[in-house]
């Protein structure tokens, strides 16, 4: 293959991991944006949704895309109540504070992955997915001085990868409107600016706060139910969404949504294409000291305004 | 008896009674000992900065492995003898904790938590990435011919149980003499309220810093021995997991005590050792472990212990 479609193929690869990062981030930033707490077992929660898609679609069988309708709408659903579970019985109880908030994030991460691994089991295992039609690409190319379109072989794409990204720009907007026009996305956004006033408002800043924590949750699980008909389902694949997830909140700005999917498909777009020229190691590497650097000299992040 | 010469006595009967058991321990919790007073070694390094300057690094790991390859690849490429390769282990581990320090002591909170997990990460990612010479995951053996030091020969278990009192013992009285001296109550001081120490005219970066290559220090020291020790080399060692277990240790025996470390070390081995006979899901424990800390004691068992009974305990 010549080198643009090759690199038009990287770049639709990259699309899809950025569609599900933008999902999986965006969550992870609006936990931190209103709660000011830092979740280390984000990474866990998106591994739930794909542990559960695979047991609900496993569980109604015959036809793959009833299973996988089921588990689009129940699975964000089940990961967002663990969640909200989570928050009542042990971050409300340390108070929010944030250094024992991570400390015990940490321990939920390793409990949700290892009870997985107790009950699921260390296989990784695949969900069908509901359509998946082959889509040969053109590609162009000059010849006696006009361009001619052909199909290169091997440049093609999925019916379903189209539809992830299809599915993810959706739910974004569905947030932004969220967060914009309505009632609840009001209340969220007082508390993320003052505690204290919302309180003295009467906003029951706890209810929003465990609200917040089963949302960001429940978009991690759906980004996880979205990627594992390409990706299989397997215990210990909350790490690198965690990574990435952290990498795109910090790079985006800590807590700003916007910046956050912007970063998300900046860095979705460029991890498909780095991987391509240089060793996916190393890439992981310039990545996360890239990241450690932003936080060291540029807290707010590359997008991200500098607080008064 | 004065405050100082009743834990001096305590923590010196300590080390009297690590002694006596390694002539009444059956072998294979002879091993474990040994192994828990290095890893408690480097619980101590982390408590440093954790427990006294109140500093939460989640990437300790980073030094136990710069220590731990630092000797281990010296031996391994250029045949050095094992006390100069562990001096060189300590060098990186100071180097490494310096260049660290200089820059995440720029941030705070939990800022400093993330880029310290993210330069670990990075480091754990460069072992890795020069597999050619660290022999990547698989890690690699450093020879019994290679463990002799000073005719001593680290591999038999006597000696080396000898060898893990020793490193234990001058962690353990090195930090009990630190908590004593001016620069350790400084660093109380910062961990207490950094305003204040800065307002009472101390230079808080530079001993935050100097903070950090102490604990750093520390840490590859541990991770030295412990390559030499137990004569195996591997990325396991830089990996998150072994970020998180000092936490563990030192938030379960008590942070900011000198006798905590051991605690939970000791605690934490054994349950996971006990647990992982049971089911392989051995890291639940660590998980449930760190939640019911966080929730119910918060203080660990050496802090609980302080705060109702002995008052003076350092």
């Amino acid at each position: 293959m010549e080198f643009g479609p090759y690199l038009m193929l990287a770049s639709l690869e990259g699309a899809v991991t950025a569609a599900v990062l933008a999902l999986t981030a965006v969550g992870l930033s609006l936990v931190f944006g209103v709660m000011r707490v830092v979740n280390v077992a984000h990474g866990e929660f998106f591994m739930l949704g794909a542990v559960l898609a695979w047991w609900i679609a496993g569980l109604v069988g015959g036809n793959p895309a009833i299973g996988f309708a089921l588990a689009i709408v129940f699975v964000p659903l089940l990961v967002g109540a663990v969640a909200v579970l989570v928050d009542v019985t042990i971050l409300k109880r340390i108070d929010y504070d944030p250094e024992r908030t991570i400390v015990a994030t940490i321990g939920i991460l390793y409990i949700i992955q290892q009870v997985t691994l107790m009950t699921y089991g260390p296989e990784a295992r695949p969900v069908e997915a509901p359509f998946n039609t082959r889509l040969a690409l053109p590609w162009f190319e000059f010849s006696d001085g006009r361009p001619q379109m052909y199909w290169p072989w091997g440049l093609s794409t999925t019916s379903y990868k189209l539809g992830v990204i299809g599915a993810a720009v959706a739910v974004l907007i569905g947030v932004w409107v969220l967060m914009a026009r309505t009632k609840i996305g009001l209340v969220m956004r007082a508390t993320q600016l003052d505690r204290e006033m919302a309180l003295a408002f009467g906003i029951p800043v706890e209810k929003v706060y465990a609200l917040v924590f089963g949302l960001g949750a429940g978009l991690a699980a759906l980004a996880a139910v979205l990627i594992v008909p390409i990706q299989q389902a397997h215990y210990l694949m909350g790490h690198d969404p965690l990574l990435l997830s952290f990498i795109v909140v910090i790079i985006g700005g800590l807590g700003s949504l916007p910046g956050t999917v912007l970063a998300a498909v900046l860095i979705g777009l460029s991890d498909g294409v780095i991987s391509v020229f240089f060793s996916p190691t190393l890439a992981k590497i310039l990545a996360t000291l890239l990241v450690a650097l932003v936080l060291v000299f540029r807290p707010q992040g590359l997008f991200g305004a500098r607080r008064a | 008896m004065s405050i100082s010469t009743k834990s001096l006595g305590l923590h010196l009967g300590l080390l009297a009674v690590l002694f006596v058991l390694q002539f009444v321990l059956p072998a294979y919790h002879h091993g474990n000992i040994a192994r828990i007073m290095v890893l408690a070694s480097y619980a101590i390094g982390f408590n440093i900065l954790f427990g006294y300057t109140g500093l939460l690094s989640l990437g300790h790991a980073l030094f136990f492995a710069a220590g731990m390859y630092g000797m281990g690849l010296v031996v391994n490429q250029f045949g050095l003898p094992p006390f100069s390769a562990l001096l060189v282990g300590l060098l990186v581990g100071g180097l490494v904790a310096l260049a660290l320090g200089l820059l995440a002591l720029r941030t705070e909170g939990v800022a400093f938590m993330i880029v310290t997990l993210m330069f670990a990460q990075a480091g754990y990612l460069t072992v890795l990435y020069f597999g050619e010479y660290t022999r990547g995951d698989e890690g690699f053996v450093i020879q019994q011919a290679e463990r002799v030091m000073w005719g001593i020969d680290l591999s038999d278990p006597t000696n080396r149980y000898f060898a893990a009192l020793v490193i234990f013992g001058v962690s353990l009285l090195v930090t009990l003499k630190l908590v004593q001296t001016p620069f350790g109550k400084v660093l109380i001081a910062i961990r207490e309220n950094e305003e204040r120490a800065r307002m009472l005219g101390y230079d808080v970066f530079l001993h935050k810093l100097a903070a950090v290559v102490l604990s750093g220090v520390i840490s590859a020291f541990a991770g030295a021995s412990y390559g030499l020790l137990f004569g195996y080399v591997g990325a396991s060692f830089a990996s998150v997991q072994y970020s998180i277990f000092p936490l563990l240790w030192v938030l379960l025996g008590g942070a900011g005590t000198v006798l905590g470390p051991f605690v939970g070390t000791l605690f934490m081995f054994y349950l996971i050792d006990l647990s992982s006979g049971i089911t392989s899901a051995y890291m639940l424990i660590a998980g449930v472990t760190l939640v019911a800390l966080t929730l119910f004691a918060p203080q660990g068992f050496v802090g609980e212990l302080r705060k109702r009974v002995w008052r003076w305990l350092p």
